[in-house]
């Protein structure tokens, strides 16, 4: 494979949810497609808020796109680390079926001190978001 | 139950006679394992203790945002509901979650959250949480919740009736 068009960050992304036992209890994964990266969430019973609808926890949505955001950040900087989180605000626009879920982050910008992000998840439609979050990570070196 | 349909303490009082059921009917809540402990008209705690799987950051074992962001979103919206006079569920339009500091590894973290306003279709929420008193604040946190309509019936969450 040409080395030129792997992003080296990707194999860190792996290690990361290797590595962080709350990404394990999630159950997500990522692929990543040079500074893209799409988190997909597999449906598990676990992840359910609500038995009478099926419908999943905002808490597990709002979850698995924190994470994203995070490792969205990571990929296209150079920390050493995935970065702190600072504020979140969560918008829940439709509810969230007993399915798989996608998500992609977008970094608004990228300062010294911290990063702005929006970050997205979906299931059938991408143009029809069940949530989407605004956070703020602290990216200074410590 | 209490039969008094006007006394605004009512729904609190079926919530409390219920909190175990409310502890154990939540797949994602049982993962993450927190527990409602205390159920008053428009104002719910909780206790999240801390666990190896919920970890956020493996090299110094604080807990990851996103559980704090299920426990104060589970009790805003639990908050809601023992704010009202009737039965009614509501679910989550838009959450704001400031993290003032990470919380400390090994030790359970205490949820506090408010239901301040109670409109027709719409609550208003805060919440905190923290390790052992409100000075040692872990996040804080600013909700909206859609009050979901009733099945049958047409009466306003406070009881009024509605045309």
């Amino acid at each position: 494979m040409n080395p030129n068009l792997t992003n080296p960050r990707a194999d860190d992304i792996d290690a990361i949810l290797k590595r962080v036992p709350f990404a394990q209890t999630l159950g997500m994964r990522c692929e990543v497609m040079g500074d893209e990266m799409t988190a997909i969430l597999p449906f598990q019973e676990k992840l359910i808020g609500n038995v009478t609808i099926r419908a999943l926890h905002g808490g597990a949505i709002a979850s698995f796109l924190e994470l994203t955001a995070m490792l969205q950040v990571f990929l296209v900087s150079d920390m050493p680390r995935p970065p702190k989180p600072m504020n979140i605000t969560i918008d829940y626009l439709r509810q969230g079926h007993a399915k798989d879920l996608y998500a992609r982050a977008f970094v608004m910008k990228m300062g010294r001190r911290m990063a702005s992000v929006r970050a997205e998840a979906w299931q059938e439609n991408r143009a029809d978001p069940v949530s989407a979050i605004t956070a703020h990570f602290m990216v200074a070196q410590d | 139950m209490n039969d008094d349909k006007n006394d605004p303490d009512r729904i609190a009082a079926v919530m409390r006679e219920h909190v175990d059921l409310m502890n154990s009917a939540v797949p994602w809540g049982n993962e993450v394992g927190f527990q409602v402990t205390k159920v008053e008209r428009g104002h719910v705690w909780g206790l999240q203790p801390w666990s190896e799987k919920l970890v956020g950051d493996p090299e110094t074992g604080v807990i990851h945002g996103g559980v704090i962001t299920t426990f104060l979103d589970n009790l805003s919206g639990m908050a809601c509901t023992a704010a009202m006079t009737k039965l009614r569920f509501v679910a989550t339009i838009d959450l704001r979650i400031d993290y003032m500091r990470p919380a400390e590894k090994g030790l359970d973290i205490i949820g506090e959250a408010e239901c301040y306003r109670v409109t027709k279709s719409v609550c208003f929420t805060r919440a905190w949480a923290y390790h052992g008193t409100r000075d040692r604040l872990i996040a804080t946190s600013a909700g909206t919740f859609a009050i979901n309509k009733p099945r049958f019936g047409s009466q306003s969450p406070q009881g009024k009736t509605l045309p």
